[in-house]
Parts: C-alpha cells; structure tokens; sequence
C-alpha cells in the first residue's frame, strides 16, 4: 500500500492505496463519496466524470496515486456552500434532465466541464460534449435543454420533451 | 487487475531508469492501458507513469513545425495547434470524447500503434519526426504493423515535430459504437509533393497510398484520384465491414480529405 493525499471537494484527504487502486475507488470506498457512480468500468458510459485540476476526467481510467496532490471535484462539491442545488443542478430538476438518476453525477460534472469552457454553448456543441456520457432513459433532450438553461439561453424553442 | 507499484519519475533521465526494472511498464495517460490492464491483458510490475514530466508537455512552433510534447494530452493538441495546424488540432479534438482528450497523450497513442488510431495517420502523412531519449526516429521508420513500432523496451516518446503542410486534412469514417476510426486518411501537401496516410484500414496498421500520393502530386485535386482503385488485399474485415469496403472507403476518404483541405 501507498499513501495518497489529495484535495477532494476543497478538504485535504489521504488514505492507503494499492497500485491499481482506481481513483473512482478511492473517492467511493475510501471516501464514501458514493456520488460518482461506475457504470460501464471500461471508461465509455461517463457516470463516474469527476475533476481533476479542473478538467474532466472519467475517474474510472484513472489510478488514485496519479491524483497524487490533485485538486478534485465530485458531485459532492457541486452543490451552492449553504447545500441548496447550483443553477446546473436545479436546471436539470426544472428540466427533467434524470429519470433513474444513474448517469446524472457524470453529466452534471462533464456539463459544469463544458460550461467552464464555453458558457454559451449550442445545443450541436453540447451534444457533441457529451459524446462520452451515456444516458438510457431520457433520450438526452431534456439533458441538453437544462444545460442550455442553466447558461441562460432560451430553451422554449427545443422541441422534445 | 493484478496489482503493480506506481512510480512518478519527474524526468526523463528518472523514467528510464525506473523502465529499466523487470515487468515495468510505461505509463502515458492509460486511456487505452487501463482498459487493457482491467481485461488482464497485461500484467506488468511496475508502472512508470509520464504524466508528472515538465519537458514532455507542452506544444510548441519551431522552424515550420510544430513540436508536441510526448505526454501533450489530445485536448492539449487540440487548442494549442489549433492555429499553427489546423488539421492536426481537428484529429486530436476528434479522439475519444473530452474526458477521455484530458487524459489520453500522443506519446501512449503512437507507443501503442493501434491499428484504427488517428495520430498515426498524421504523422505519417506530415513525414514526422518522433525524438525518444535516444535518438529520432522518420515515421516512415516508426510504424512497423500493427501495435508494432521501432521503440525499443524502455524507450519513450519525448516529442513528435510535425512539419507544417501548405493544406492538409483529416478525414475520419467513425465505427459507430466506438467512435474509432473504422477508416481515417490524412492528406498533407508539401511544396514537393503530397503525402497519404491510411490508418483503420490494413492488417499492417497505419501505410502510405503511394499511388494517390503521385497522382495528388501533378495534381491537388479530387478528381486526380478518381482513375485509381485500392486492392482488398490485406484490409481489416470484421463485422464492422469487408475488407473491400474498407478499400472503397481509402478512395472516398482521400477525395473528400483533398477537397477540404
């Protein structure tokens, strides 16, 4: 075992890895940050995106010694300091951007990722960024029009619902 | 998984010496050997991982080329070459999805040669030039079949330098559950000639279409290549496709890369 230490969610953590401990692994058993989700574990499904040094990464096809003093943020830091949901979140609540809510931890991470980088983006240019984000119940519609109106575009013109 | 140590060397000169222990294993950004260690596929002691080496970021221009750091991420490619070449940036930006481009490098992709992976398309067609710890390496040395290429054990990629083309394009025909290339071909032109790189195609990985190569030469258009055929022989057939349709694909590939470059 190695010791680890890195900032998850802005607090200071450390704990004992093995080698091929997976990042994803070390937040959910480690940390019981059991938010970040794995689904597929081969690194197509994107339900366990978190932030690493601000960029998204699928922390399933990560080692927890390569976050080694890494800033890291999970959906467990995304919400408002006094807990209420942040304006991507409660858009996707506004916008039934989940059903099972089993992918919602991955495209919440990967769409606060887009909108750091493009906070206007298109309806074209937020599908193309979640190309590595699978949904299975809700078609990605209403997934792309909260992540439009959580950047403060109209969404009364896209059609499915 | 079977269980390995991680090392993070924060040179080159470290990285080496720690590649020289039994079983160990590069480690670029593991898009591509984390799955493969997960599937037991390989079973290394040691992992060096590359990621923590300040001299093999960064994407730079030099003399009408542009050097890429072997540890640049595809994302890193993407907005830093964006300018200087453009259609290289389009191929690195068009790899994976985001999250996979923040971690995936050039380094672990062209280490690997995977048969369907776009970098080695363009630096085959740019006639790049890959430096390792110990020497440089002419594409057309470097890529010898597939997952085969003249690095020895314990070599890294430090850099690749792609020299500038005058008009260039990517062309990526995209298997569509994986999104790799199921046929990608990159076309450079030069001031003495033009270059054609296949990747996704043939049973030997990455190769040069000589004869679009002659015929883009006397002339940069779409419709010098319209007289010419690939052969099936030897093209990937699975169940993705036959290997003549892999072959239709070279031609129709290569005309639509010529007209929008």
């Amino acid at each position: 075992m190695t010791k680890v230490s890195m900032t998850v969610n802005g607090k200071t953590v450390s704990g004992d890895v093995e080698g091929r401990t997976l990042l994803v692994e070390f937040l959910r058993e480690g940390l019981g940050l059991t938010g970040t989700h794995v689904g597929c574990d081969t690194s197509q499904c994107g339900a366990c995106v978190v932030h690493v040094d601000g960029k998204a990464v699928k922390s399933c096809t990560m080692f927890a010694l390569e976050a080694e003093g890494a800033h890291v943020t999970t959906i467990e830091g995304m919400a408002n300091p006094d807990g209420s949901l942040s304006a991507l979140q409660q858009a996707f609540q506004d916008h039934h951007g989940l059903q099972c809510g089993f992918c919602t931890p991955g495209m919440i991470m990967s769409a606060a990722a887009l909108l750091a980088e493009n906070p206007r983006p298109s309806e074209a240019e937020i599908r193309e960024y979640l190309e590595g984000n699978l949904c299975r119940c809700t078609g990605y519609h209403n997934i792309v029009k909260a992540i439009m109106a959580a950047s403060g575009q109209d969404v009364s013109s896209i059609a499915a619902e | 998984m079977y269980n390995f140590e991680i090392e993070r060397p924060g040179t080159i000169e470290e990285a080496v010496a720690a590649l020289a222990a039994e079983e160990a294993q590069a480690l670029g950004g593991g898009q591509t050997l984390i799955p493969t260690l997960k599937a037991r596929l390989a079973a290394p002691a040691k992992l060096v991982s590359l990621a923590g080496i300040a001299e093999m970021k960064g994407v730079r221009s030099e003399d009408g080329a542009v050097v890429i750091g072997g540890g640049a991420t595809h994302a890193e490619v993407a907005r830093e070459a964006a300018e200087t070449y453009p259609a290289l940036a389009a191929l690195a930006g068009g790899i994976g999805d985001p999250a996979v481009r923040n971690r995936g490098t050039i380094g672990g992709s062209l280490a690997n040669n995977d048969p369907s992976a776009c970098y080695p398309a363009a630096v085959l067609a740019s006639g790049a030039t890959i430096t390792t710890n110990t020497r440089q390496i002419a594409a057309d040395d470097f890529f010898q079949g597939m997952f085969t290429t003249a690095l020895n054990d314990g070599e890294i990629i430090t850099s690749v330098s792609f020299p500038v083309p005058q008009a260039a394009n990517y062309q990526k025909f995209e298997q569509p559950a994986s999104r790799f290339a199921l046929v990608g071909v990159f076309v450079a032109k030069f001031a003495d000639g033009v270059r054609v790189a296949v990747t996704g195609a043939s049973e030997d990985g990455v190769f040069r279409w000589s004869e679009a190569e002659a015929a883009l030469s006397a002339d940069f258009s779409a419709d010098a290549i319209s007289g010419l055929s690939v052969s099936p022989e030897g093209m990937i057939g699975d169940l993705h496709g036959t290997p003549e349709y892999r072959a239709h694909l070279v031609k129709v590939l290569t005309g639509r890369a010529v007209s929008a470059a």
